[in-house]
């Protein structure tokens, strides 16, 4: 299967030539593969039996399985390099920070950092997001600024923003999507006359629909204005390669348990220049230069964002992370995906009873959300479970497109590299199922 | 049995499928809505109470899974007849013995959603804070 050749660039909505930069630098000329059966292998819990039967892992958008290389990696670490970071001066806190930052390495060079300081350590994707939001929005946001998210936002995404316009008089606006998902870049125009633009914040994949969305484009409507641009990547990032300097946004928030790695820690890259003149976001240890009563100084980045012990084997983790998924290799992961959602939405297509949203496949990654007319998601859902498939059910953090959809909720089927078609035909035969006995 | 028959019995189909009491009451002597914020569900409850406030009439609408509308819909036979009082402390188990179906933690807020939302309501027109294990908020019942 080939992918339609044209490679994939983004209109500027200024009408500028297009530069090579992310959005073009992403086409597929090598059609890379990668042998998902293989890959399997690795993944131990494609062993269990859910029901009597093998998963049907189709919730990778919300959280992916862990491979062993990733597993190995932590009890390895815990077993022979453990220790807090960044104070002892013995070997095995040596050992512990070496691995600590090895990782933030690894993470500065999976985004194309210019440097690994400007990488911060984070909870999540969420805290990264509510790092932006609160270390920088509270100071630069006042009456007469404008925010600005989109339809297609993460609550993590959404909320942050609307909350710190809320405290600081800011207006907050949406940009709206049409009807398949994708943004209207057209409501720009009508978005810049409400004020001053200063922040623009937008995923580069949607969770609930996969749209792709330009975030190149708006970053560069956001830097007309003077505004920074935030991107959320959590979706993107186990997906596609990224490249902060290409994308030429300010920051940008990645999480690990959604690209192979463990849960609790997540990543945000930020411009230092930035990162430099915020407020701190969390106080305590390790973010000190030094502590009086009178006076109390910052530690230089990025360890001012890093208050108190940090997720340390799982950054090592995440590092290990990184190491699996660049070694499977993004352009394949990329072009597999875009293969099952083809295949999915064909299959989906020949049923006049299920509603799919979102863009064709050549502009959206590896998930669909769908509907069974007449049945609740909930009830296929469970009718999914007990066939062994495993999907989402529900507003997947994202009411306000719900909203817009017209609908409480879509099941949601989302792939990696390791979803294979086995998978999507155990879904239709389970969605043929619930349309049978419910609808 | 399979596991489908076991949740979908026939009386959870058939309530499903043709809810009772289906629609809200206006005007009603007691009102109240809730949300499952999980799965995107919501109820509207109404009554109206007659002497000795016997629940003389019920009414609902929402949007939400076979589950959540089938309890609902025999909630609402269920408390016909019965006093405000008694049925704002009426204990969740009767609701789902009256469903005898196997439910995963998740369902379980399904099917009790409507059982919340009707005890707000009555708490609300009887002045009587809601019990605590049903939510914190005295406006709309939100299931955590």
């Amino acid at each position: 299967m080939r992918r339609s050749g044209r490679p994939r660039t983004v209109e500027s909505s200024r009408g500028e030539p297009n530069r090579p930069g992310y959005d073009a630098v992403v086409a597929v000329t090598a059609q890379p593969k990668l042998d998902a059966e293989r890959l399997r292998a690795d993944f131990a819990v494609f062993d269990e039996l859910v029901n009597g039967k093998p998963v049907a892992y189709l919730d990778s958008a919300a959280s992916t399985q862990k491979p062993r290389q990733v597993l190995d990696v932590m009890r390895d670490f815990y077993e022979h390099s453990y220790a807090n970071v960044h104070r002892g001066v013995y070997r095995l806190a040596e050992r512990a920070t070496t691995g600590y930052e090895t990782a933030r390495q690894k993470v500065a060079s999976y985004v194309n950092a210019p440097s690994e300081r400007e990488v911060i350590f984070t909870r999540s994707a969420t805290e990264a997001l509510n790092l932006v939001a609160y270390a920088w929005g509270l100071d630069n946001l006042g009456k007469g600024d404008v925010v600005v998210v989109t339809d297609l936002e993460h609550h993590s995404s959404f909320v942050p923003w609307q909350y710190v316009a809320g405290r600081t008089g800011a207006t907050f606006r949406v940009i709206p999507i049409d009807e398949v998902g994708e943004l209207r870049l057209d409501a720009l125009d009508e978005i810049e006359r409400e004020g001053n633009v200063k922040v623009v914040a937008s995923n580069l994949v949607s969770n609930t629909l996969g749209t792709v969305n330009p975030v190149q484009a708006l970053a560069s409507w956001a830097h007309e204005h003077g505004a920074v641009m935030v991107v959320d990547a959590a979706q993107a990032a186990p997906h596609r390669q990224l490249d902060v300097q290409a994308l030429d946004c300010e920051f940008l928030a990645l999480s690990s348990h959604k690209m192979c790695g463990p849960t609790g820690i997540g990543a945000l890259w930020g411009r230092r220049e930035l990162l430099e003149t915020m407020s701190p976001f969390n106080l305590g240890g390790e973010m000190i230069r030094s502590v009086s009563a009178e006076r109390t100084t910052w530690n230089e980045l990025p360890y001012k964002f890093e208050a108190g012990t940090p997720a340390i084997a799982e950054a090592v983790g995440f590092g290990a992370a990184i190491d699996y998924v660049s070694e499977v290799g993004l352009d394949a992961i990329e072009q597999h995906e875009f293969e099952l959602v083809e295949y999915t939405l064909g299959r989906l297509g020949e049923l006049a009873w299920v509603d799919t949203y979102g863009p064709p496949p050549e502009r959206r990654a590896g998930i669909i959300s769908l509907n069974v007319q007449g049945v609740h998601p909930h009830d296929v859902a469970q009718v999914l479970d007990w066939e062994g498939v495993a999907v989402r059910a529900g507003h997947h953090c994202t009411q306000p497109l719900m909203a817009k959809l017209g609908v409480s909720a879509t099941i949601r089927a989302s792939f990696y590299l390791y979803s294979i078609a086995e998978e999507v035909d155990r879904l239709v035969d389970g969605l043929h199922k619930a349309k049978k006995s419910l609808g | 049995m399979s596991e489908f028959d076991q949740l979908y019995r026939e009386l959870i189909l058939d309530h499903y499928k043709n809810p009772r009491n289906h629609g809200l009451l206006d005007p009603a002597d007691a009102h109240a809505e809730g949300q499952n914020p999980l799965c995107g569900d919501e109820l509207a409850v109404s009554v109206r109470l007659g002497d000795g406030d016997v629940i003389e009439e019920i009414g609902f609408d929402g949007r939400g899974c076979a589950i959540s509308q089938a309890a609902t819909s025999m909630l609402s036979e269920l408390v016909k007849g019965r006093t405000a009082e008694e049925v704002a402390a009426m204990p969740k188990e009767e609701l789902l013995d009256e469903l005898g179906i196997p439910l995963s933690p998740v369902r379980l807020k399904c099917a009790i959603l409507g059982l919340g939302v009707l005890k707000l309501a009555l708490h609300k027109a009887r002045g009587t804070p809601l019990p605590e294990e049903w939510g914190t908020s005295n406006r709309d019942l939100v299931l955590e």
